[in-house]
């Protein structure tokens, strides 16, 4: 590092890429271990819900959850505030 | 005493033995309860380019040179490397496909290396024909190594989740996933992580395979200016233990220009980092080198250089 060094504008943008993998790392593993066409049925329903509410891909969620024997799947749909506008 | 000498010289063909155990011990070992295993060591990424077979050419080397038998393959068949990075590609005759096929015996495959006469390589077979290893084949060759006394067996993943990757990781017991500090190589590293937990014997068993996190390329002084992920990042997002940073060098180049594993290189940071994690992956715990910005004189802060 030279004298002059602190004026070059140094681009810090580690911190960014962490953020991001800690999200889409997250979001990767909670998928993971459930049936392949958890996926898709997650898609094709935030399809279905777009045509009349206007929600982002992550306000569907879409879980296979153990219960004792049987395997409930849990759908949740986040609906924004101003739901009315489709 | 007699129930376990049994159970080792009952031939694998039981599938519910613990094949874990049972045909890997020794052949010809004294059958004592410390009887050595063989320990089958995965070098794996999912992303290409990050320095598999840089890696496991230098942790078979280092092993070898700690006096252990070992034996290192190439999984990537189609694209055969690592006899390059040993400096071998001239003595390869047959390969891993001839002996999965029979065509060749394990004996007539395996080079022997130049430098050190316990490290052997078996190197990947060119066909295109990608079902040319099946999980049965791999299993053989490894119990044969193990049968022939072989420590160490590090299997150099390709690149991908394809049949060679997932076959490189089926058996191991242990796992170097080989990490670059940029997004795309950790998330695929964690897509690797997910399959080490299912898609392994050990998972299937309802073990784990041992994992470590081995970041490559690391440049400290970039880390510091806010442009590089940093190792505390990469471990925190992966959740994995570090076995060695090996730091960015222009030494892995000049290596692999001759055939030689860098960790050969002693003078080199490199080679003193690949070392380290040799050590640590034997159980040595060494302190993290190379992974602060060295510390400059007054003069080079202030002129640079």
């Amino acid at each position: 590092m030279g004298l002059f060094d602190f004026l070059l504008v140094k681009k810090q943008t580690a911190s960014v890429a962490r953020d991001r993998l800690r999200i889409i790392v997250a979001h990767e593993r909670a998928g993971r271990g459930g049936p392949d066409y958890l996926p898709m049925l997650q898609r094709e329903l935030l399809e279905v819900i777009r045509k009349y509410v206007n929600v982002d891909a992550e306000s569907v969620k879409v879980d296979l959850i153990g219960d004792g024997d049987n395997k409930v799947l849990d759908i949740s749909v986040a609906l924004p505030d101003t739901a009315a506008h489709a | 005493m007699t129930n376990e000498t049994e159970l080792l010289e009952t031939p694998p063909a039981t599938p519910d033995a613990d094949i874990s155990t049972a045909p890997r011990s020794r052949a010809g070992a004294p059958l004592q309860e410390d009887a050595k295993l063989t320990e089958i060591i995965v070098v794996t990424s999912g992303k290409g380019g990050v320095g598999k077979t840089t890696t496991s050419a230098s942790l078979a080397c280092g092993l070898a040179r700690r006096g252990h038998k070992v034996a290192v393959i190439d999984f990537d068949v189609g694209l055969r490397n690592l006899d390059l990075i040993m400096g071998c590609e001239r003595r390869v005759v047959y390969d891993f496909v001839n002996v999965v096929n029979g065509e060749a015996s394990l004996k007539q495959s395996l080079i022997r290396d130049k430098r050190f006469d316990n490290l052997y390589v078996l190197a990947a077979s060119q066909t295109r024909d990608k079902d040319a290893l099946t999980k049965e084949g791999v299993q053989k060759v490894l119990d044969d190594l193990a049968a022939d006394g072989f420590d160490y067996i590090v299997c150099d993943s390709p690149a991908g989740i394809e049949k060679g990757a997932s076959l490189a990781m089926y058996f191991a017991d242990q796992a170097v996933v080989v990490v670059n500090p940029e997004v795309s190589s950790v998330r695929d590293s964690d897509r690797i992580l997910g399959l080490l937990a299912s898609k392994t014997r050990r998972a299937e068993n309802g073990e784990r395979v041992k994992e470590h996190l081995l970041l490559t390329r690391y440049a400290p002084k970039r880390v510091q200016s806010g442009e590089m992920l940093s190792l505390a990042d990469v471990e925190e997002i992966l959740g994995l233990k570090t076995i060695g940073v090996i730091p960015e060098s222009g030494d892995v180049l000049h290596a692999s220009n001759k055939g030689e594993p860098v960790i050969l290189e002693t003078e080199s940071d490199a080679a003193q980092a690949y070392d380290d994690a040799v050590a640590r992956l034997l159980g040595d715990s060494r302190p993290m080198r190379f992974v602060e910005v060295e510390k400059k004189g007054f003069f080079s802060k202030m002129f640079g250089g």
